[in-house]
C-alpha cells in the first residue's frame, strides 16, 4: 500500500516520535515499499491455521513469590537523567488549572 | 606460539595449569585489539579491568585454587548486553555512556567461569541491521576485506574472533544476527534454541524471537561458550529447565547414518553460485562420512522474511517504547515543554533512521484497521513456517542450508535500500521464527577469498546433534 506523509505523521505521533520535514520523504518511500513487498503475506493460504503460535516452553512458569531484596533505589536512580527527592523528574503533565 | 592461535580449552587448560599467564593472554589480546582499531569491533575496551582480572587469577592459581572453563580466555561482549564495569550502549546514541547497574546472566556465567572480558563490541543500533552500518557509533569493518561489511547486527563480535583479538564472543541473534556475520566473517556462530540461553541483561529487541549464543574459531570452542552459558536462569521465565548436555563431547560422535536434510527452497534464485557449489561440497563430504543427504521441501521459507519484518518490527515498536528520557539514558528536555514533548524530542534525537523506520512499521502493523491483516496474518504464517519444520523433521536429524545468499558485500551498497539489506537474512529468519537450534560454520572461500557459510538447522533443544554435525564438516574441511 501506498504510505502518504499524513500516515507518516500519524504513526509518527503514535510512537512518540517527532520527525524533521527531511526525514519524511524517505520514510514515505521506504515505508510503502516495506508494506508492498509484506503484502504477499496476504496471499498464504492460512486457513488450516487454527492454533495461536508459540514459541519456545510450553509455560513460562513464575517464580515463588517470595521477598528478595532487588535494585537498591540508588541504583535505581544512579542513571536517571534528573533525579528530585530520591525519584525520577520528569516535566509537569498535570494541568489544575 | 601465539596464545590467541590455540582453541579454548587449550587456552583455558594452559592457563589452569600455569604454563601461560592469563596475565600474558591479556596483554597479548589488548595489543591485537589496539593493532586492529581501524576496525571499529570494539565501542569500549576495559583495559586496566582486563588486566586487574587476569592477575587475580594468576594470584588464585599460585594459591593452588582451581580456575573454571574459561580460565583467562578473552572474550568480548556484544553491546547489547548489560555489564556492570563498561557501558552499555546497544549501538545507539540514547544509551550512549550509559551503566547497567547489574550484569546480564550471560556475563555473570562467563565471569563465574574465570573469562577474561576485554570489551563491549560494536552492533548495528538496537541489533537491528544486516551490515553493522546502522550502528550510531560508525561501522565495522570486514578483516578479510576493509571495505566490505561483516555482517550483522553482531558485526564486531564476529570481527572481534575473525581477526583474533578475542577467542570468542557472545553475540544475539533475532533474526541472524549471529549466523550471518560468522558466514561473513568465517567464524562458528550458533543461534541456541528458544529459551537455551538467559536472556535476563539482553537489550530487548524482538522477544519472541531474541536468543544470546556464542561466536569461536572452531567447533568445539562455540560448545564450549555455550556450555557456560546455557541452562535456566530464575530471572528469565522464558528460560527452559531443560538439562543441558555435554556440548563438547558432542563435537567428537560420528555423523554416520544422521539424515541431513537439504530444501531445495534455500537454493534458489538470489543465491551466489559459488557459495551454492561450496554449500553443497560439504553437504557431499558429509555424505562421504555416512551420513545419509534426503531432500526436503520447506515451501514457507519464501514467506519469512515478510513475516519476520511484520513481527519484528511490532515486537520492537513496544519493546523501545521503554526509552523515554525518564529513567536512564538521553534526554531531551526544553524550557516550558511538557512530558508528551519531553518523550518525543528524546526519541528522535536518540535514535537512526533504520530505528525509527522500525518503530513507525511496527506502530503500522498493530494500527487498528491493520493488525488483522499484517500482525494477526503474520503470526499465522509463522505457524506455517514452523509446520515446515516439524515435518521436515518428522523425517531428518539436521537440515543444511547456506547462511547467507551473498558473501560479505561492500560498506555502502544496500545503506539506502532498506528492503534489499532485509533479503540478506532470507535463509536465517525462518529458523529464528520457528525458535529452533540453528548455527553457521565456514566451509570455504570465494574466488576473491572471502569466507562462505554453511547453516545447520536441528530441532529446539538439539544443539548437540547440531554440534556433531559442524565437527565433522570442520573436520573435512579443513
Amino acid at each position: 500500500m501506498a504510505v502518504t506523509r499524513d500516515d507518516v505523521l500519524r504513526l509518527a505521533r503514535l510512537a512518540r516520535l517527532s520527525l524533521a520535514e527531511d526525514e519524511l520523504p524517505k520514510l514515505e518511500a521506504d515505508l510503502s515499499r516495506i508494506l508492498e513487498y509484506v503484502a504477499e503475506l496476504g496471499g498464504v493460504d492460512t486457513s488450516e491455521v487454527t492454533d495461536a503460535p508459540r514459541v519456545g516452553p510450553a509455560c513460562a512458569p513464575l517464580r515463588a513469590d517470595v521477598a528478595a531484596p532487588g535494585l537498591s533505589r540508588e541504583a535505581a536512580l544512579a542513571a536517571a537523567p534528573r533525579v528530585v527527592d530520591g525519584a525520577f523528574a520528569v516535566p509537569e503533565f498535570v494541568d489544575e488549572s | 606460539m601465539s596464545a590467541l592461535s590455540l582453541p579454548i580449552a587449550e587456552l583455558a587448560r594452559l592457563v589452569q595449569s600455569g604454563s601461560v599467564t592469563a596475565e600474558a593472554v591479556a596483554r597479548e589480546s589488548l595489543k591485537v585489539i589496539a593493532d586492529r582499531r581501524g576496525l571499529n569491533a570494539f565501542l569500549h575496551v576495559s583495559e586496566q579491568a582486563t588486566l586487574d582480572r587476569a592477575g587475580e587469577l594468576d594470584a588464585r592459581r599460585a594459591r593452588g585454587e582451581a580456575l573454571g572453563p574459561l580460565a583467562g580466555v578473552p572474550i568480548a561482549i556484544k553491546d547489547a548486553l548489560c555489564t556492570l564495569d563498561a557501558p552499555t550502549s546497544s549501538g545507539s546514541k540514547i544509551l550512549a555512556g550509559w551503566r547497567s547497574p547489574y550484569d546480564a546472566t550471560v556475563v555473570a556465567r562467563l565471569r563465574a567461569a574465570d573469562a577474561l572480558l576485554v570489551g563491549k563490541t560494536n552492533m548495528d543500533e538496537f541489533a537491528m541491521g544486516s551490515s553493522n552500518e546502522n550502528s550510531a557509533f560508525g561501522p565495522v569493518k570486514n578483516p578479510w576485506d576493509e571495505t566490505r561489511i561483516p555482517g550483522g547486527s553482531s558485526g564486531g563480535s564476529a570481527v572481534a574472533v575473525a581477526a583474533g583479538m578475542t577467542l570468542g564472543a557472545l553475540g544475539s541473534d533475532t533474526g541472524g544476527s549471529i549466523r550471518q556475520p560468522a558466514a561473513l566473517t568465517g567464524t562458528v556462530g550458533i543461534k541456541p534454541s528458544y529459551g537455551r540461553v538467559s536472556r535476563y541483561g539482553l537489550v530487548a529487541f524482538a522477544s519472541s524471537l531474541d536468543q544470546v549464543g556464542p561466536f569461536a574459531r572452531d567447533v568445539s570452542s562455540a560448545a564450549r561458550l555455550l556450555s557456560v552459558i546455557a541452562g535456566h536462569d530464575p530471572r528469565d521465565s522464558t528460560s527452559s529447565t531443560e538439562g543441558v548436555p555435554d556440548y563438547e563431547a558432542a563435537c567428537g560422535r560420528e555423523v554416520r547414518g544422521l539424515r541431513v536434510g537439504v530444501p531445495e527452497d534455500y537454493f534458489g534464485p538470489g543465491l551466489d553460485p559459488e557459495i551454492a557449489d561450496q554449500v553443497r561440497a560439504a553437504i557431499a563430504r558429509l555424505e562421504a562420512d555416512g551420513a545419509r543427504v534426503v531432500p526436503i521441501q520447506m515451501p514457507h521459507t519464501r514467506h519469512g522474511v515478510a513475516t519476520y519484518y511484520v513481527l519484528a518490527t511490532a515486537e520492537a515498536s513496544s519493546n523501545l517504547a521503554r526509552f523515554d528520557g525518564v529513567r536512564f539514558g538521553l534526554r531531551e528536555e526544553r524550557p516550558g515543554a511538557d512530558l508528551g514533548a519531553l518523550y518525543d524530542a528524546t526519541r528522535s534525537a536518540g535514535f537512526g533512521p533504520e530505528v525509527k523506520r522500525r518503530i513507525l512499521l511496527g506502530t503500522f502493523v498493530l494500527s487498528a484497521g491493520y493488525y488483522d491483516a499484517y500482525y494477526a496474518q503474520a503470526e499465522r504464517v509463522r505457524a506455517l513456517i514452523r509446520r515446515d519444520f516439524e515435518r521436515a523433521f518428522a523425517e531428518v536429524d539436521v537440515i543444511a542450508t547456506p547462511t547467507s545468499p551473498t558473501a560479505a558485500f561492500p560498506l555502502g551498497e544496500r545503506v539506502e535500500d532498506p528492503l534489499a539489506m532485509y533479503l540478506a537474512d532470507v535463509y536465517t529468519l525462518p529458523a529464528s521464527l520457528a525458535g529452533v537450534a540453528a548455527l553457521s560454520l565456514p566451509v570455504g572461500r570465494t574466488r576473491a577469498q572471502l569466507p562462505i557459510g554453511l547453516q545447520l538447522i536441528a530441532p529446539a533443544f538439539a544443539e548437540a546433534r547440531l554440534l556433531t554435525v559442524a565437527a565433522a564438516c570442520e573436520r573435512s574441511s579443513a
